[in-house]
């Protein structure tokens, strides 16, 4: 039987981005090697259609394939963010790919079917559609972050993170039978509704342990962050870009979905699991990046430390914490992306200079990419009119507004922690002597672009989020 | 007091915050080698700014106690927060003050500043707009915000263009002022919850109408979050590490700002929030505060007298000179917080002096040890002789401005019946004459030691010019204090009076809490009511 015409709709950014995905994989055996980069902006432009796309999706939202897939405001927000993070990744590796020799078809591909993996997490309204959704973004992450293939650490980044994340996903998975054990479904509005009429049994409890373990992994929340740092080193830098931002925000989102909505009245049981875990997670991601010297794997503790807020924010476990979840998804987003395309630029062919001291005198030499790279990492420690703040701003807010004050009390002491780190970076690009043996790549124009994208983002969720921070609240609130 | 509602918006407050920063992005559009016309812009720029800032005396209200040249704009409305401005007999002259001090910043830069010239300046300028921005922002949040980001512009100031161990002065002095703020965010956000809005006037209004009380833990805590935050900026006693190295190793511009505006936002900070917000607990803290504030006039002075570094003894003085200020302003008297606020503007006048004879000193010598120096008097007569002024200025000779101050504050602690407070802080005035006239004698008396010394010049047309204003406004300031202190009694006297308000409904709320269940529901509900009718009430205006 043929879909009805709706359900086509609702998931339409996916189809995009697979239909440009296999056209990538159709075409580029026959571009000769020296024009692979055509292909980049074939899947530039699958991701701009993607994009419009979800005006349609959004036209006729609503619940797809028999409840299977919703798209609602809530998923809409995720789907911006992931393919916004997509396409900005794109352009951000043109360059390096040709610096690299790597500029092959499959990584656009690759990019592409891992962005409608998380498309597919943020819009499930069910434990096997998120599973899947689950798979195609992570396999597609294991290969991107391998793809390196003559570097030693991006083959171990690769290996590293397949074992670990089959392992989670594994996890994940026994999840899921536990809990369809105990409720008989696997459709969170169901499991909601059986929850409210019994209480929650042992059973049910360890599946949502697993669930917790399985998408630990890929929000980096603690303890299951330990693969982050080498993972993150070892990808190529605009694929680790990706890495902390749009697989971190999907995974949150069906987070969201499953504990928010599912296991939403057994709220008190997950709580303490989530607020040590955010303890945890903020405090080590912040002690373990102040003795980083190598700035690659400062941002990958950095990575952690923020999960770490959001996790903060989703203690609250209340509309505006969800609200604060998403928004803050979409400034880390802008912001950790723009840090990481620096250091890929800074980096250089082979991705030398990743050192704290290959940055000195950055102030002097390139005073535009100082001045960017500053504004997103003061943007990542917190600084008032710039989006980092405003994400803790409202994280903040919301878990207060459940008194969670002591939660609070330490996400704020650990931010001034990663002050400190983040500073030694700016340190270094304005107080030190510059390096003299260094002639800086020309930026070319998608990369500029790229850059000008995200530090755009950054001050306008900064400076002028209320638009933002409605949507948000909307798509909150859309969840029921 | 009700600043809900905003008759006239007026733009003033805008246009002056953000007028420095129209003067960087002109900076910006200058070539980086053309440091004349940089040095120009920027001094064209702070002067205009400092006399759009002389408007404002012009349309002060002399007799109104509550914020005046308001404007408010919704901002973000899904968090309540306002784009709301205003300023009252406090802050007046704190923005006056700002502006004042900048061109002497400039000015004192000219030809100190050799490297990254359009940086320097463009920094300058924005943290100029932070400070007037944090003067006059109305508005809890928008007060962090400029709290938070004049932050930058001084670090860098201190990192890049500061001498000997800058990177880490740099460093001390970001991490310690964000570690105390943080907390008062949480404290911000905390007052949200209860108060549903950032707004300051409103919720000043609120806790005075009885419309919200705060639990005394509460209160309490969030006093301290707030006060900690104040403390480490002024510095009060034990946090004061950060200072003599922030000011010892930060360009003389750099000086110059932090001890003549930075620290007094401090002290404003107190005044602004932690009387108005919670006065049961900052009188219940005040003796523990005004102890420390004398321990810390009488320690610094001490310190001061043993330093063997010139900026570094004036940076020891200003420790000593706030804790005058933080003890005028928690005794809860008029006289002495009116002195307080009076005593701040001095400290910033004459500090601000020091610092730049201090800065003129090391233009021609590169050093700051007293040692090194000794019968400049000679060579540059008039260089010292301004010096002794600033010197006599800051150790509060009557007929100069910091006499009233000092003075002012003395009367107030006698007035409320601290004796002993009073004895031990005179000491610390008795103390100050001691340092610094010790310091003269072994800068500008005695006999030429160095060779070098002898064949220095006198101070220079430029730097004449920047002498002869500030040691004016010093004279004007001690003979003319009436001219200041009328415009901040309504304010000061509104401000205690609410501080009793408040209080006095606090102590209502908490007593009726130990009524029966039934009584304090009742009330909970009118208040419930009363904020509800605040919050229609700011939506209602345009």
């Amino acid at each position: 039987m043929f879909p009805p015409l709706q359900d086509l709709y609702r998931i339409g950014p996916e189809i995009v981005l697979c239909v440009f995905g296999m056209l990538i994989m159709l075409i580029d055996p026959f571009v000769p090697a020296g024009r692979k980069r055509s292909m980049g902006w074939l899947g530039f432009a699958g991701t701009l259609v993607a994009l419009a796309s979800l005006r349609w999706a959004f036209l006729n939202r609503g619940s797809a394939y028999s409840d299977l897939l919703r798209m609602d405001t809530f998923s809409l927000f995720v789907h911006g963010i992931v393919i916004s993070v997509a396409a900005i990744a794109i352009l951000g590796s043109f360059d390096y790919l040709d610096n690299e020799k790597i500029q092959r078809g499959e990584y656009y591909a690759l990019l592409l079917f891992a962005t409608a993996g998380m498309g597919i997490l943020a819009g499930a309204n069910e434990l096997v559609t998120a599973f899947v959704g689950l798979e195609m973004s992570s396999i597609s992450t294991y290969i991107l972050a391998g793809f390196r293939r003559t570097e030693l650490k991006s083959n171990e980044s690769s290996m590293k993170y397949f074992l670990l994340g089959s392992f989670a996903t594994a996890f994940f998975l026994y999840g899921i039978a536990l809990t369809y054990g105990a409720t008989r479904s696997t459709r969170f509005d169901v499991i909601s509704n059986a929850l409210s009429s019994h209480a929650a049994g042992a059973l049910l409890i360890l599946g949502l342990g697993l669930i917790f373990v399985g998408l630990g992994f890929k929000v980096v929340a603690a303890p299951f962050q330990i693969y982050t740092p080498d993972v993150y080193e070892g990808a190529p830098t605009p694929v680790t870009a990706v890495l902390a931002s749009g697989p971190k925000a999907a995974a949150f989102a069906v987070m969201l979905r499953i504990f928010y909505t599912a296991f939403g009245s057994t709220s008190h049981i997950w709580f303490w699991a989530i607020w040590v875990s955010a303890v945890l997670t903020m405090c080590i991601g912040n002690f373990a990046a102040l003795v980083q010297s190598n700035v690659k794997r400062l941002l990958a503790y950095s990575s952690i430390a923020h999960a770490g807020y959001i996790l903060v924010a989703f203690a609250a476990a209340s509309e505006i914490g969800v609200a604060a979840v998403l928004f803050y998804l979409a400034s880390y987003a802008a912001m950790t992306l723009g840090a990481f395309l620096i250091v890929a630029y800074v980096g250089g062919t082979g991705e030398r200079r990743l050192d704290i001291a290959d940055y000195a005198g950055l102030g002097t030499s390139q005073p535009w990419i100082a001045a960017c790279f500053s504004l997103f990492l003061l943007s990542l420690l917190g600084l008032p009119a710039t989006a980092g703040f405003l994400g803790k701003f409202y994280a903040f807010s919301a878990a207060l507004d459940q008194r969670l004050v002591w939660l609070v009390v330490i996400a704020a002491i650990n931010s001034v922690i990663g002050a400190y780190y983040y500073l030694k970076v700016i340190v270094s690009m304005y107080f030190w002597e510059p390096n003299k043996d260094w002639t800086p790549s020309p930026l070319h124009a998608p990369m500029f672009i790229a850059l000008l994208l995200t530090a755009a983002g950054t001050i306008y969720l900064g400076i002028l989020p209320d638009r933002v921070m409605q949507w948000a609240l909307a798509s909150a609130r859309s969840l029921h | 007091m009700d600043g809900a509602l905003v008759q006239n918006q007026s733009y003033v407050l805008t246009v002056l915050t953000f007028f420095p920063l129209f003067g960087t992005f002109a900076l910006l559009l200058l070539k980086g080698d053309d440091h004349v016309w940089i040095r120009r812009l920027t001094l064209i720029t702070s002067i205009i700014e400092f006399i759009l800032s002389l408007f404002l005396l012009r349309g002060f209200d002399l007799g109104n106690g509550s914020y005046q040249f308001e404007e408010f704009h919704n901002w973000i409305p899904s968090l309540q927060i306002h784009y709301h401005m205003g300023i009252d007999g406090i802050s007046l002259f704190l923005v006056l003050l700002t502006t004042f001090l900048t061109p002497l910043a400039v000015l004192c830069s000219w030809k100190s500043i050799q490297t990254h010239v359009k940086e320097f300046f463009a920094m300058l300028l924005v943290l100029e707009m932070g400070m007037v921005g944090v003067f006059c922002s109305l508005d809890l949040f928008l007060f962090f915000l400029f709290w938070e980001v004049m932050l930058i512009p001084m670090y860098f100031l201190i990192g890049i263009w500061g001498h000997g161990r800058k990177i880490y002065a740099a460093l001390k002095f970001i991490l310690y002022t964000m570690l105390g703020s943080i907390l008062m965010l949480v404290a911000i956000l905390w007052l949200y919850r209860v108060a549903h809005t950032f707004d300051l006037p409103a919720i000043q209004f609120m806790l005075s109408h009885g419309q919200l009380s705060l639990p005394w833990s509460t209160e309490l805590l969030m006093f301290l979050a707030f006060m900690l935050a104040f403390a480490i900026k002024v510095p009060l006693f034990p946090l004061h590490t950060w200072l003599p190295d922030a000011h010892t190793e930060a360009p003389t511009a750099g000086s110059v700002i932090l001890a003549g505006v930075l620290l007094k936002m401090g002290t404003y900070g107190m005044l602004r929030f932690c009387l108005p917000l919670f006065p049961e607990a900052a009188h219940r803290a005040a003796p523990v505060i005004a102890v420390l504030a004398i321990i810390g006039i009488v320690y610094a002075a001490l310190v001061a007298m043993i330093q063997h570094d010139l900026k570094r003894l004036v940076a020891y003085t200003s420790v000593s000179h706030l804790g005058f200020v933080v003890l005028g302003i928690f005794v809860f008297n008029p006289t002495a917080m009116e002195g307080a606020i009076y005593q701040m503007l001095n400290h910033g006048v004459s500090t601000g002096v020091l610092f730049l004879v201090c800065g003129m000193l090391y233009d021609r010598r590169h050093t700051y040890e007293i040692k090194e120096f000794g019968g400049l008097a000679k060579p540059m007569p008039i260089l010292c002789a301004f010096f002794l002024f600033a010197c006599l200025s800051s150790l509060a000779l009557p007929m100069l401005n910091g006499f009233v101050g000092e003075f002012m504050i003395l009367i107030g602690v006698f007035d409320a019946h601290h004796f002993a407070w009073a004895t031990w802080a005179a000491t610390g005035a008795i103390l100050s004459a001691v340092y610094l006239l010790w310091a003269y004698q072994r800068v500008a008396l005695e006999k030429i030691t160095v060779e070098k010394n002898a064949a220095l010049p006198d101070a220079s047309t430029r730097e004449r010019v920047i002498l002869i204003v500030a040691s004016v406004v010093i004279l004007f300031m001690g003979i003319f204090s009436p001219l200041f202190t009328h415009r901040m009694d309504a304010t000061t006297n509104a401000l205690l009076q609410q501080m009793r308000a408040t209080a006095s409904y606090e102590a209502r709320a908490r007593q009726s809490h130990s009524l029966t269940p039934r009584v304090a529901a009742r009330q909970q509900n009118a208040h419930e009511l009363a904020m509800r009718s605040v919050s229609l009430e700011r939506r209602a205006q345009p």
